[in-house]
């Protein structure tokens, strides 16, 4: 009996992500409202459009939007209409997988922008590379991603060649954050907590590293269950650990009420995390004792470039329903980077698109240079984003602030 | 060490809840032998409701009049959810086979949660729920939060209640006398369809407190939240003797105490570094429930009945 309700279990929730899928495919939208080209051209999105981190996901989705309605009002391409093809990975590596498959067996499709999450993107860096389709990610931050298993002990290898990314790797973030607080906060004892997934893991590993390289002590370590929300015996170590402050490898699904169930315990020391946890609804769920809480993202606050705040009132002008949240800007140049491509691409092809379109706008992706929202976009060898600067924001008055912007020397 | 008494008053507190919505499996279990999956689900829209009633009030409403309203919405809401579901999904199912129900359940537990995902405004992800003001308090090493203090307090007096109903009202000994055996119950002009009801409603009511519980304690509500917390609250009812409402209780207590301590103590056990935190604590909570029901079948307070499972 227990072992058949188990059967029954599983089958309903592969049932139950199967119906999440189907959900999420009704919410394609397709910006093809300027028309008038010859050729449809897809670019696949990828992302949580649904569940806890939804908020980044919509984001995304709405941004890659922006890029491909821009596109086709400006002409940018002629004889190429674009339209956008997105899909819910609901934040598993399973769903994320099927629907590279989904996108790979489109034609049509020439370029993919997602997913959010390091742990996702593992499970479709193959089938995209098998297909030779580009797969930019606004948002990936695990550096084996790009440099392979082994770049910690400097051995790096690019894997797959198809991969790219406008996000910063944890390699600079982790050690960024660790400058900030040992040198500039002044926070010389860490208690880290992380989710034991790709990001949150990787994420923790190499502040802890950085962090004990500049001399500052390690009070205690600990891994939670992002599902649940009691994390109360980690909070009561942390509160007799004496640490002088907590850095969270995670999102602010579980990093909201861990932040709040750290201050409600009658400590006051703040949580610090990486642009998982740099999105208002991080805020809402730590509620009050937010205040002071710090978190790293990549680049430059999107709303200080001057080349971002076209792309602001652009979105705003656009009248979509969720917030380009942490990653609209880097979401909305990894479209523009497979637009830029395409256009070399059929340029170079006297105004067509080649039979081997894939193979040609992944080697033109690998090449371009342009101005975008959050700096220059381009690649290096290994297919993640040159543009290497990172920010410091801080919760005040119910918002992230931006305390200051630097590159990371290293 | 040191913090071992702080450690164990969360281990309670969180059994204590496991406990309010592990009584919901319990007694549906106990008189229709159904194992209703639901029951997580039924829990979060009772969240929902509660929710929905702070929502709805004005502004600046302080929680001594907000919360009494907010306990009455969620138990309207899950009460009326979980009979809707008796009714409609589960009655016709009666005496088909066993499995059937069981499906049902699941596929119940499933449809809940996308229509609170697809209907509720924002449930798409996390909502913020309404804090008690003060606090914390603290009582030698020990620290409490206001938030707990609605769980200390409500957790005994729905149990005292609950002994107090079965025992001593009509309806609750019609109760134990269909769980016993329903067709000479049914002889005996006890009305089983009414009990059935009762006993999901009853369930529902102390699923709803649990609810409000998490609210207050965590500061939010999301669609997910029965499914974990649902599959616990199973675990603690078979930990403590399914059928045997102080068994669910118990079993609560003893679930929360053991997956707190193991996810702290295990890894200051030398050589087992790896296997303590949180996604561990599940494991070894689960470990003790194959041990206990190695030993003891029937689970902790249960009672030997022949051919029941």
């Amino acid at each position: 009996m227990r072992h058949r309700s188990l059967i029954a279990v599983t089958a309903a929730l592969a049932a139950g992500a199967l119906t999440l899928t189907a959900c999420g495919s009704r919410d394609d939208k397709g910006g093809n409202d300027a028309g008038g080209g010859d050729t449809t051209v897809v670019i696949g999105v990828d992302a949580p459009l649904t569940g806890d981190l939804s908020a980044l996901g919509l984001g995304i989705r709405n941004s890659v939007d922006l890029a491909v309605r821009q596109a086709n009002e400006k002409k940018y391409v002629k004889g190429v209409t674009f339209k956008i093809e997105a899909l819910d990975d609901q934040a598993q590596a399973s769903s994320g997988q099927q629907n590279a498959t989904k996108l790979t067996a489109n034609k049509d499709v020439l370029g993919v922008v997602g997913p959010l999450n390091s742990s996702v993107s593992e499970s479709m860096q193959k089938v995209f590379d098998d297909a030779k389709l580009v797969q930019i990610s606004p948002a990936n931050t695990s550096p084996s991603l790009s440099q392979g298993p082994k770049w910690a002990t400097g051995e790096k290898v690019r894997t797959y060649k198809s991969y790219f990314r406008t996000a910063t790797t944890d390699a600079i973030q982790g050690p960024f954050a660790a400058q900030y607080l040992f040198n500039k906060a002044g926070k010389k004892k860490v208690f880290i907590i992380d989710d034991k997934k790709t990001y949150g893991a990787g994420l923790a590993g190499t502040f802890k590293a950085e962090f004990t390289k500049l001399g500052g002590a390690v009070a205690g370590e600990g891994h939670i269950d992002p599902e649940s929300k009691d994390f109360s015996a980690i909070v009561t170590q942390v509160k007799s650990s004496g640490a002088d402050v907590v850095y969270y490898g995670g999102e602010y699904p579980a990093a909201g009420p861990l932040s709040k169930q750290i201050k409600a315990s009658g400590t006051t020391i703040p949580l610090v995390g990486g642009d998982g946890i740099y999105d208002k609804k991080f805020v809402e769920l730590a509620g009050e004792g937010a205040v002071g809480d710090l978190s790293t993202s990549v680049g430059a606050p999107v709303e200080s470039l001057p080349s971002a705040k076209e792309f602001v009132a652009n979105y705003e002008k656009a009248g979509f329903k969720e917030p380009f949240a942490a990653y609209g800007g880097y979401s909305y140049d990894s479209a523009w980077a497979i637009i830029e491509g395409i256009k070399a691409v059929v340029d170079g092809n006297g105004g067509k698109l080649p039979t081997d379109a894939r193979a040609k706008v992944l080697g033109a992706v690998q090449s371009v240079s342009f101005e975008g929202v959050t700096g220059k976009v381009s690649f290096d060898e290994f297919g993640d984003a040159t543009n290497k600067q990172l920010t410091v924001y801080k919760v005040e008055g119910g918002d992230w602030k931006s305390v200051e912007s630097g590159t990371f020397g290293g | 060490m040191h913090e071992l008494p702080q450690q164990l008053v969360n281990g309670l507190l969180l059994g204590s809840m496991y406990g309010l919505v592990a009584i919901g499996y319990t007694m549906v279990y106990g008189i229709v032998q159904l194992i209703n999956f639901a029951h997580g689900e039924i829990f979060m829209t009772g969240g929902f409701g509660a929710l929905t009633v702070w929502m709805m009030l004005p502004s600046g409403s302080t929680m001594w009049v907000a919360l009494p309203l907010m306990l009455i919405g969620a138990v309207f809401v899950a009460t009326t959810i979980a009979v809707a579901a008796e009714r409609f999904a589960y009655r016709p199912l009666r005496n088909a086979p066993r499995l059937a129900p069981l499906i049902t359940a699941i596929g119940l537990s499933i449809a809940l949660q996308q229509a609170v995902w697809a209907w509720y405004p924002g449930a798409t992800s996390s909502l913020v729920f309404p804090e008690i003001p003060g606090g914390p308090f603290h009582l030698g090493s020990i620290t409490i939060q206001t938030g707990d203090i609605f769980l200390l307090i409500a957790a005994p007096i729905s149990m005292a209640f609950l002994g107090f109903f079965v025992k001593k009202t009509r309806t609750g000994r019609g109760m134990q006398a269909t769980a016993q055996d329903p067709d000479t119950a049914k002889l005996m002009g006890v009305n089983t369809d009414r009990i059935i009801t009762t006993a999901f409603a009853l369930g529902a009511v102390f699923a709803a407190v649990g609810a409000v519980a998490y609210g207050l304690k965590y500061g939010e509500v999301n669609f997910k939240m029965g499914f974990l917390l649902g599959l616990k609250a199973f675990t603690a009812a078979v930990l403590g003797g399914i059928g045997n409402i102080y068994g669910a209780m118990v079993g609560g207590l003893v679930l929360g105490l053991a997956e707190t301590l193991t996810t702290v103590y295990v890894a200051e056990i030398p050589g087992l570094e790896q296997l303590g935190g949180q996604s561990w604590g599940n494991t070894w909570a689960f470990v003790l429930l194959i041990l206990v029901l190695l030993f003891r079948p029937q689970g902790l307070l249960g009672q030997r009945v022949a051919d029941r499972v």
